[in-house]
């Protein structure tokens, strides 16, 4: 193998082991965000279940949430596990059906997942801040 | 065996396929759901006339669905959790049709207060 052949060898098996590497972590995240999400998912069903339940308006939810600091903390949470696991998902959904495999996709997942986290901190401050 | 219709006629793949298209409904209607909160910036007025506005039958079928989406997506994510965690047990074969009851009940809990 001529010394060029061998330094693309070791290029594209360094970029395969990096890539393996970016997919592990991939993964860690989205069942580290499961876990977090499977909590805050069980406390906002009882919550929808409880503010319907009680027909609320808006004046009595704000009541309820506006300088609630636990509220906001937990919240918080909520969107950070949100903005971690949601776009992950969306990535392996356009690998396998839409085949979307470029590295295009990281960059337009990155940025859903800085939206998704921004807009969601934007709707925590309005409902726990005001 | 072909990737046909065989592979796809199992419980395990239509639990997939409700966790994928339950997930994708979910962070579709995210957007909307954090620019609804928002509202709450222009005061309690403008997050009761979007209140208002969940009242209308068709909007209340299309939240119970939402809340059944959810609860589907948290009970199969629990169940891909226990699948991939916990020690192998016979048990974690009726996983399936505990996720699938638990998540009609939590959609029942929401529809039933409507």
């Amino acid at each position: 193998m001529s010394g060029a052949a061998q330094g693309y060898a070791a290029g594209t098996a360094a970029a395969r082991g990096a890539n393996a590497k970016f997919e592990t972590w991939l993964w860690i995240a989205q069942r580290a965000s499961a876990a977090v999400l499977a909590l805050c998912v069980l406390v906002h069903l009882a919550t929808i279940i409880y503010a319907v339940h009680h027909s609320l308006s808006g004046a009595a939810i704000l009541a309820r949430t506006r300088g609630n600091v636990g509220a906001l903390a937990f919240y918080t949470l909520y969107v950070l596990a949100i903005a971690v696991h949601a776009p992950i998902g969306l990535r392996a959904l356009c690998q396998e059906w839409l085949g979307w495999r470029s590295a295009s996709l990281n960059w337009v997942i990155g940025a859903l997942a800085l939206a998704l986290f921004v807009f969601g901190l934007r709707a925590g401050a309005a409902v726990f801040v005001g | 065996m072909r990737n046909d219709f065989r592979a796809r006629n199992h419980p395990a793949w239509w639990a997939f396929l409700v966790h994928r298209l339950s997930g994708l409904a979910l962070s579709l209607f995210l957007p909307f759901h954090f620019w609804a909160l928002g509202q709450a910036l222009q005061g309690e007025a403008r997050l009761d006339t979007l209140l208002r506005w969940t009242q209308q039958p068709l909007v209340k079928f299309a939240e119970a669905g939402l809340v059944l989406l959810l609860a589907a997506h948290l009970a199969g994510g629990l169940r891909l959790l226990a699948l991939e965690f916990l020690p192998w047990r016979g048990w974690q074969k009726s996983l399936l049709a505990w996720a699938a009851g638990a998540a009609l009940a939590v959609g029942l809990a929401f529809a039933l207060v409507l």
